[in-house]
């Protein structure tokens, strides 16, 4: 079923939405991911990205994400001077990714408190996105619901754990996938649900054996 | 309802007593599970934001690439000076122009149903809403009904020049425009119908070949025709002139050009305008300006990041 306004909208910064649009989501997606203000980001565009992204303003849109701001904000042309005030360092590279969408970035960002991750997400048309890859795990989730991460041990099973908290309150999952590097690595799980989830479960799934980090993305109107 | 053909939208207009942009309305409010005010309240949001990026156009702005800006500013003081086409038609071309222009200066613009094709609506709604006064619920409603045009277009064949080269975004703005000003000027549903088709056969085949992968060249200029075709659409439609293939058909078939398309012709910036010498041209430009932005940037990155630096860089 057709959403009205995804015909009529969304609003937005110019002049593309999927070399610009798309660009800021992925940005503000992995600005929540990481949980923290960014200190340092690496980007590394690829394909169409990396070729037509100076001309769509795809490097300011990402640079404008990852400060945190939204697709229609009138600051995203000047995302790199405010990057400077507010002590962002940045650096962008072309590169090529295997086996990528050609609307594809990595990025590899340092918090302030130190926390590192590694995000590989692409624009997918009309401003929707996709994250392929997370601390070089596969993944895919749009950002499109409510997301869990959740990181666990291997060898610990919290998958009961984890939906028996989730339907204490009530949520209702959309999707679920299980996902990790190698066999007896870290997995991660993705949780996609109707609803948010309230934040004591999210402290009750954090409490849990075994679980090493849960990020909850709040998805955006 | 479904909203996946302009038949049946009709037929529940008729059949409920109510007008197209009520059904649309209502589907919106059954779809996402919200009032009838906060569904309103959205498309206002929409129109606000067109109306403020008309507002504060002043034609001075620059895209990233050089290409684009000012002509928008141009066409807005010729329409003071006897157009051809009368000041209104001037005026529709230069707010056509001007958001084109906005969109690619990286300003505020509602994409409809495309950020390139975000001229289209604004161009035709903006000089109407001017000219005769009309009331913000008024354009509300138009709102509602290009936006049931275009979810059928979506539905049936495409939006995107991706998918079906310019036709399926211009040419769908300039279906959805022309809707709404039959909706404004008290023409029927059966007259929407035919406004909607004439503007989209007036366009089928249409490629989509932005210069240097930009959505610049022939874009911004693209609205323009967009804008005035649904003004002509809307015009024979009032006039009683009727479209001899329906609607619904006229979509399908615009689906199947676009599907038949060839692949260079599809927003990939191989074929058409772009291809051509000067095009061509324009493409190397930004890649070797982009080579020398690029290494800059790097290379200032790194620099602070060693210096501890705050990156201020442009
Ligand atoms: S030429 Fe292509 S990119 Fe430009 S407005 Fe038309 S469909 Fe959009």
């Amino acid at each position: 079923m057709i959403d009205v306004f995804d015909i009529m909208g969304p609003i937005m910064v110019g002049p593309s939405s999927s070399h610009t649009a798309g660009a800021v989501r992925i940005g503000r997606m992995a600005r929540t991911l990481l949980g923290e203000k960014p200190v340092k980001a690496e980007v590394y565009l690829h394909g169409s990205f990396a070729e037509t992204g100076v001309g769509h303003g795809t490097d300011k849109a990402l640079i404008a994400g990852l400060l945190g701001m939204a697709t229609d904000d009138l600051d995203i042309p000047n995302s790199f001077e405010i990057a400077g005030r507010r002590k962002l360092k940045f650096s962008f590279e072309e590169t090529e990714l295997r086996d990528a969408h050609p609307n594809s970035v990595k990025l590899v960002l340092t918090g302030e408190s130190g926390r590192k991750m590694k995000m590989q997400a692409s624009s997918i048309g009309g401003g929707r996105i996709m994250v392929d890859k997370l601390d070089g795990v596969d993944v895919s989730f749009s950002g499109d619901y409510h997301t869990l991460i959740i990181q666990n041990l291997d060898n610990q099973s919290n998958l009961s754990d984890v939906s028996t908290a989730l339907s204490l309150a009530r949520v209702n999952v959309a999707n679920m996938s299980m996902h990790r590097s190698a066999k007896g690595g870290n997995v991660m799980m993705i949780i996609e649900t109707d609803d948010p989830v309230p934040g004591y479960i999210v402290e009750l799934i954090e409490k849990q054996p075994g679980i090493l980090q849960v990020i909850h993305y709040v998805k955006e109107d | 309802m479904n909203l996946d053909s302009m038949q049946e939208i009709v037929a529940a207009a008729r059949r409920e007593g109510k007008r197209f942009w009520e059904i649309i309305l209502e589907t919106d409010m059954e779809n996402r599970g919200v009032s009838r005010g906060e569904s309103l309240d959205k498309m206002a949001k929409n129109w606000h934001t067109m109306k403020e990026a008309s507002e504060v156009y002043t034609g001075e702005r620059r895209s990233l690439s050089g290409l684009s800006g000012g002509q928008g500013k141009l066409m807005h003081d010729y329409a003071a000076k006897a157009p051809i086409g009368g000041e209104f038609m001037a005026q529709v071309i230069a707010e056509a122009l001007a958001m084109g222009e906005s969109n690619a200066c990286m300003r505020r613009v509602v994409a409809a149903p495309t950020a390139g094709a975000c001229g289209v609506l604004p161009a035709v709604l903006i000089p109407l809403y001017w000219r005769e006064n009309l009331l913000e619920e008024k354009m509300l409603e138009a709102m509602f009904t290009a936006s049931g045009v275009g979810a059928v277009i979506a539905y049936r064949a495409c939006i995107s020049g991706a998918a079906g080269g310019c036709q399926a975004e211009i040419g769908s703005a300039s279906a959805m425009a022309a809707a709404a000003l039959v909706h404004l000027r008290g023409g029927t549903e059966s007259q929407i119908c035919h406004a909607v088709a004439m503007a989209l056969k007036n366009l089928m085949g249409l490629a989509c070949d932005p210069v240097a992968g930009l959505v610049e060249v022939p874009c911004i200029k693209r609205n323009v025709v967009g804008a005035v075709n649904a003004v002509a659409a809307a015009d024979m439609a009032l006039a009683g002139i009727e479209s001899r293939i329906p609607a619904d058909e006229v979509i399908d078939a615009m689906g199947e050009v676009g599907r038949r398309l060839p692949m260079e012709l599809r927003e990939t910036a191989l074929g058409g305008l772009a291809a051509t010498p000067t095009g061509r041209a324009v493409k190397e430009r930004m890649a070797s300006s982009k080579k020398k932005q690029r290494v800059l940037t790097i290379k200032d990155a790194r620099w602070r990041l060693e210096k501890r630096e705050p990156q201020g860089s442009k």
